[in-house]
């Protein structure tokens, strides 16, 4: 087994028109083409998706785990910023 | 010759082709050169044993004499298959595999294409669903061959050698006999020479583009079409048909 499987990508699949694409796993390839290949033969094959994105791992920008205080526990005692007081209608299956 | 018997040679030649193009690629499960490659290798060829699967199940129709589409690919000999001599060839380096694989793809897609329209409405509607999995069969072997040409000296000369072996077999792929005659005069198949003008494009661009060349004179190696292979085959028809000789209709 080689060492050099080309860089690593992050793989996102939109399983019906409409739907946002969610992220499934990632792939290694050496280019653009060799890694939406290999993401069609591994996460699509059994009828999944209608459409890919892939995306180099590297160009990820993340926050990190030392953010979460300051990122997202404000939110937590704010509860006005929540639409939690509305009912949602028949028939609106993704919110 | 009925066109019957016409008929039935043909899909047996459509069937074998992809029948063992695909037992041949299926020899690279669990060895492909890294772990995403192996299964696109696997699954093309999945894609094929499938397409031959159905194919055979339809000769079978037509031959009307008892035997089913598994006795067709694992009770057959040698000399009663008609794949192409360039689909038998041994896979070698991943150079070779690609290059056989590309060579192969191109003449599908546009034989394929072709039958689409053809009269006999089974053989339109295999082809028609099977074309969609030989355009990515080809996308994923002609950006292959572009990797491997352009990538560095050593793809390039590995992949150059490949051609220079393989070249002999290719002419073999647009062989016409009377069983082609019968069967375009009826609609059903199509004229391999249209085909050849189509091919022959389609290669020499993806290897110009790739810095590759077809070697000139060349002895053309001939004979699938009468069931006259290379050595190559009898040992993976050995491989393949094994299996159902030891236990005879075994099933998962």
């Amino acid at each position: 087994m080689s060492d050099n499987q080309g860089i690593l990508w992050e793989v996102f699949v939109q399983t019906k028109p409409g739907l946002p694409h969610k992220h499934c796993g990632s792939i290694h390839g050496h280019d653009k083409e060799m890694a939406l290949q290999n993401a069609r033969d591994l996460y699509t094959r059994r009828n999944e998706g209608t459409n890919i994105w892939i995306i180099p791992a590297s160009e990820i920008v993340a926050s990190s785990p030392e953010d979460t205080g300051s990122f997202f526990e404000p939110a937590n005692d704010k509860v006005y910023r929540h639409p939690t007081f509305y009912k949602i209608a028949d028939g609106i299956t993704h919110m | 010759m009925t066109t019957q018997e016409a008929l039935f040679n043909y899909c047996l030649r459509l069937a074998d082709n992809h029948l063992i193009l695909g037992h041949r690629l299926s020899e690279l499960c669990s060895k492909g050169p890294v772990l995403e490659e192996d299964i696109a290798c696997t699954n093309i060829s999945l894609d094929l044993i499938g397409q031959a699967n159905a194919l055979l199940q339809y000769a079978a129709s037509i031959e009307n004499n008892g035997r089913n589409e598994d006795d067709l690919a694992f009770l057959r000999h040698e000399r009663h298959f008609y794949n192409s001599l360039l689909s038998e060839q041994p896979n070698r380096d991943f150079a070779f595999t690609m290059v056989k694989q590309f060579l192969i793809d191109a003449f599908n897609y546009y034989l394929f294409d072709e039958l689409k329209k053809s009269k006999d409405l089974t053989i339109s509607a295999l082809t028609t669903k099977g074309h969609k999995e030989i355009t990515y069969h080809l996308r994923h072997s002609s950006t292959w061959i572009d990797r491997l040409g352009l990538g560095t000296d050593e793809s390039n000369l590995r992949t150059q050698n490949a051609i220079n072996e393989l070249w002999r077999f290719t002419d073999d792929m647009f062989v016409m006999d009377e069983v082609d005659k019968m069967l375009i005069t009826d609609g059903i198949a199509t004229d391999l020479n249209i085909i050849k003008t189509k091919w022959q494009n389609t290669v020499n661009g993806a290897f110009e583009k790739a810095n590759l060349k077809i070697p000139e004179k060349v002895w053309m190696q001939y004979g699938s079409k009468q069931g006259k292979h290379t050595e190559h085959l009898g040992f993976l028809l050995a491989e393949m048909q094994h299996l159902h000789r030891a236990y005879p209709g075994v099933k998962w």
